[in-house]
């Protein structure tokens, strides 16, 4: 149970910081929000698929 | 004035969720008022253990569709099994009195009995030795996947031909739909495989694209249906993908399998890291469907546990502040839900559409590359 927490902080760090980092980039560049938009989903999918198998893991 | 239609529909759809899923459990929270002083640690106890089971029940696939199951608002379906012999009757033969699907049902000398969602087969008094008969049944996810399927013939066809009749024009609810089309084709189609060949991939996406959003949302309505939450469906979804990827595999896409570094190292050198590269190559085309299979479902589960939990709150605090706070809680969830049901199956496309992009890959673009 500790251990999925822990996956669950990680993930929540993860997407954080890609959606931050998405924020920072879209800042910079809003002509390339699409791509940057489709890039942020894919990676914040593949993190949050790594969260679920935790979670299913344990339960 | 049609999106603002949807969008109503939408929220309705949203709204009713908790109210339809706390109205089958009311008589619990009058016990719970009535006798909230002595009893209240056992009424909790069994209060979570329901709850706990209701959520249960409600994800797994059931042999009749049970739309307000204690109001016994609820439809047989047909029960097809294949035991030396075809079998087929109603799903209404297992109900008992109470209007439980745990009875035995008897069919051509032979019976059957539901345990944990499964048919089994069993002697005459009902002992389960556990041994499954082929079982090809409507049940209620296959009902679903059946009228979801109409719904997009129907829905798909007609705004076809609204384009034939109309002069290139789409009419009616297809207005609605055609954006949405178009950017599955320039957005996700046309970027991920290449100009030359996402013609060839284009149906199956929308296909899928919509399928899986169809069924996520009649997943939140009151019809109280987990399709893209179970496991076999997403499987299927999964399984399609993999044959289509390496079915339609150019000989760029064995030769990145199998010879990922080309000419850039002499063979003895290639030997050493392919002993490690190719069986992780290998394994990554069984890990990326296997990956699409495990999101799709394990998003839509989570979040039907997590509303349905959210919902079940209210009879665990019994009072109208925990109540409130948590309908307001299962409400706003709801329509984050909304937005995961197409951000799923967006998700589902997207990823579909960047391994046909792999499977789909010529090496011309080296050349360009150069150029450039």
């Amino acid at each position: 149970m500790v251990g999925a927490g822990l996956v669950v902080i990680g993930v929540g760090i993860g997407i954080g910081r890609i959606g931050g980092s998405a924020m920072d980039a879209i800042a910079r560049q809003p002509e390339a929000t699409n791509k940057i938009q489709t890039a942020m989903l894919i990676a914040a999918a593949l993190i949050e698929g790594i969260g679920f198998a935790a979670l299913f893991a344990v339960s | 004035m049609r999106l603002k239609n949807f969008a109503k529909a939408l929220i309705l759809t949203a709204l009713t969720t908790p109210v339809l899923a706390s109205s089958s459990d009311t008589n619990h929270s009058d016990t719970d008022h009535n006798e909230h002083t002595v009893s209240d640690q056992n009424e909790a106890v069994d209060t979570k253990e329901e709850i706990k089971s209701y959520i249960m029940h409600h994800l797994e696939d059931t042999y009749h569709f049970g739309i307000w199951d204690k109001a016994g608002i609820s439809f047989p379906l047909p029960v097809i099994l294949f035991d030396e012999g075809l079998h087929v009757f109603s799903s209404s033969n297992f109900a008992d009195d109470h209007g439980h699907h745990d009875g035995i049902a008897e069919s051509n000398g032979k019976h059957y009995k539901i345990d944990h969602a499964k048919i089994y087969r069993t002697d005459a008094e009902g002992t389960i030795n556990y041994n499954k008969p082929f079982d090809f049944s409507i049940t209620k996810n296959v009902m679903m996947i059946i009228i979801t399927g109409l719904l997009m013939l129907l829905l798909f066809r007609s705004l076809g031909k609204s384009y034939a009749a109309n002069g290139g024009i789409s009419k009616g609810v297809g207005r609605f739909m055609e954006p949405i089309v178009l950017y599955v084709r320039d957005d996700i189609a046309r970027p991920n495989i290449g100009e030359k060949k996402y013609k060839k991939y284009l149906p199956f996406l929308l296909t899928i694209f919509f399928f899986v959003w169809f069924l996520n949302i009649f997943g939140l309505t009151p019809l109280g249906v987990n399709v893209t939450g179970n496991i076999a469906v997403t499987f299927a979804l999964a399984l399609l993908v993999f044959l289509f990827t390496n079915f339609t595999g150019t000989k760029d896409y064995w030769m990145h399998l199998f010879n990922p570094l080309g000419n850039a190292m002499p063979w003895y050198g290639k030997a050493v890291l392919y002993i490690i590269l190719i069986p992780i190559e290998i394994l990554g085309i069984f890990i990326k469907p296997f990956s699409l299979m495990i999101r799709l479902y394990a998003n839509m589960q989570a979040g039907h546990i997590v509303l349905m939990s959210l919902v079940g709150l209210i009879y665990i605090f019994g009072n109208m502040m925990g109540g409130s706070l948590s309908f307001l809680l299962a409400f706003a969830i709801s329509l984050i839900e909304v937005l995961v049901a197409l951000l799923q199956a967006y998700i589902f496309t997207m990823l579909a559409a960047l391994y046909f992009g792999f499977a789909a890959e010529e090496h011309e673009h080296h050349d360009e590359a150069h150029a450039h």
